[in-house]
């Protein structure tokens, strides 16, 4: 079991990977999936995170079988 | 997901649709109202937006531009943001059709109509959800300008 992690646009390009999977953890949040899969790069700023396709800030709680995506703003339109 | 409108006559559903091919807001605009036929006599406004592709942008001559979205959560977001509107607004009837994949200028980007009795309604919801739509939901677009650099829109322009 594990979260599904999904990066869009210029940051999955500067990434260089769209999507990753993590092992699950205990109290794990928006924040920490990001700190676990890249612990030398800090959460660029301006960057969107959503869970299960809704808009979640960094401390919302994160569980096994949750999708976690990250984005730069939106430019739909 | 089914809209929480209150407005909303039986058997009538907005349509929000991501178009993966170029197509033509006209051409769609007509078909869907033809087919509102559990609507005829009742609406008096239909209030129309239509986005087009510039070749210009940031002060730089743009050939072609990728547009990127977040399936699922692009349409999941769309459906909130025209029930949002329908429950402020007393409107019978929504048409949202976006498009991904690689566009040309003058290519047509977005649709929106919405379809009401009277037309201070059609104005209104048909602002809300374009604004909604470039505030919240998940596109993105990657611009390739004439000399062959790429580069990705940061943000919305104000208006």
């Amino acid at each position: 079991m594990a979260i599904h992690v999904k990066y869009f646009a210029n940051l999955r390009d500067r990434l260089g990977r769209s999507e990753d999977t993590l092992p699950v953890g205990e109290g794990l949040t928006v924040a920490t999936v990001w700190s676990r899969l890249w612990p030398d790069r800090p959460l660029p700023p301006m960057i969107l995170t959503a869970v299960n396709q809704e808009y979640r800030g960094l401390n919302h709680p994160v569980k096994d079988g949750d999708e976690v995506a990250f984005f730069p703003p939106v430019t739909g339109g | 997901m089914k809209s929480p409108s209150f407005h909303r006559s039986p058997g009538v559903e907005m349509k929000i649709e991501i178009c993966a091919a170029p197509f033509d807001p006209m051409q769609a605009l007509a078909a869907h109202q033809e087919s509102l036929t559990g609507l005829c006599g009742r609406y008096g406004a239909t209030v129309v937006f239509i986005g087009t592709m510039r070749d210009f942008n940031e002060g730089n001559s743009v050939q072609s531009m990728m547009l990127e979205h977040y399936p699922g959560m692009t349409e999941q977001h769309l459906q909130q943001i025209v029930a949002a509107a329908e429950q402020r607004w007393e409107v019978l009837e929504v048409l949202v059709m976006h498009r991904v994949g690689m566009l040309y200028p003058n290519d047509p980007i977005v649709l929106v109509a919405v379809w009401s009795a009277h037309r201070a309604a059609a104005f209104e919801v048909c602002r809300a959800i374009v604004e909604g739509l470039k505030a919240q939901a998940p596109f993105w677009k990657k611009e390739t300008l004439d000399d062959g650099a790429q580069r990705w829109v940061e943000k919305n322009t104000a208006g």
